[in-house]
């Protein structure tokens, strides 16, 4: 049975949605930061996908290697901004980082 | 596709289902990290499926041997998670969010599981030529496709990372000036549990 590119987009949307759930459930700022990388590599593989379905040029391959640059560079900011955050308030959950709430 | 990619599929894509929940479900951020990593290993199989050679192993470089390793260092900066995990989150938004994102992934597998495009056969490489013949997803391929219709783009990645690795040093370090390490201390206080809320 061929593996047909409804199969690889539905494999896309469900990782997808897995990274959504976790990002707006956890409040753990790594794993928040991990769920967004989740998504990320969903988004590259719905962009490959479609290129192997029009083969003629490697234009959903380039740009999923360019959203992987920037998700790599996404990803050394966050942690700094995270460690910067440890640093204040000794802890990483989110729902603790309330100074400007009151 | 052969028996042989439509094997590869099917693994890969069970396993990174399998990774992908373990990363949004583990305890701690050390075993999101491991989880992660067998993500990113799996989808690097299913970039082989789909004839994205350079972009399967840029995958492992990049993401298995870079992004990985810099969330380990910083967990390995953070320490150990305390024992209270501080207040608890509202069960309905974790429940609402979770409604939602099914909701999202079922209707999007519906419309998108039947969509079945004509499916061209990519050629291999003739026995006798080598490893790189030139083939779609291949480095000589891509590679040229980058470097002809994506070298302003590539060029400004390159900056762009640049300016991440010096910001990110930038944030990380903290301030050495006193003034700079007197709002500090005051925004340290302000944070303090014990604080309370201004009037």
């Amino acid at each position: 049975m061929a593996i047909q590119l409804g199969n690889y987009l539905m494999l896309a949307s469900i990782f997808f949605a897995i990274g959504a759930v976790g990002f707006l459930t956890r409040s753990n700022a790594l794993i928040q930061l991990m769920s967004i990388e989740l998504m990320l590599n969903a988004v590259n593989l719905t962009l490959v996908a479609f290129n192997r379905w029009s083969p003629s040029n490697h234009l959903g391959q380039s740009f999923a290697f360019f959203v992987m640059a920037v998700a790599a560079a996404e990803a050394a900011v966050g942690l700094s901004i995270i460690i910067r955050l440890f640093r204040l308030y000794k802890t990483v959950h989110t729902d603790q980082a309330n100074t400007l709430k009151h | 596709m052969s028996a042989a990619g439509t094997i590869l599929f099917v693994v890969c894509g069970l396993l990174g289902l399998i990774s992908a929940l373990a990363t949004i479900m583990a305890r701690s951020p050390i075993r999101a990290a491991v989880a992660l990593l067998v993500h990113i290993v799996a989808l690097a199989g299913l970039f082989l499926t789909l004839h994205a050679h350079l972009l399967a192993i840029l995958q492992l470089i990049i993401y298995a041997g870079a992004v990985v390793v810099l969330f380990v260092f910083a967990i390995m900066f953070i320490g150990p998670i305390p024992a209270s995990n501080g207040p608890p989150r509202l069960a309905i938004s974790g429940a609402f969010s979770l409604a939602a994102m099914a909701l999202l992934a079922i209707v999007l597998s519906f419309l998108l599981a039947g969509y079945n495009p004509p499916y061209e056969i990519i050629a291999g490489c003739p026995s006798g030529s080598g490893a790189e013949c030139g083939q779609f997803g291949g480095v000589a391929a891509f590679s040229g496709y980058l470097f002809r219709q994506a070298t302003a783009p590539f060029e400004l990645v390159s900056a762009l990372l640049t300016v991440a690795v010096v910001g990110a040093i930038m944030v990380a370090r903290g301030h050495s000036t006193p003034a700079a390490q007197a709002s500090d201390a005051e925004a340290r206080k302000l944070s303090e549990p014990d604080s309370g809320g201004g009037d």
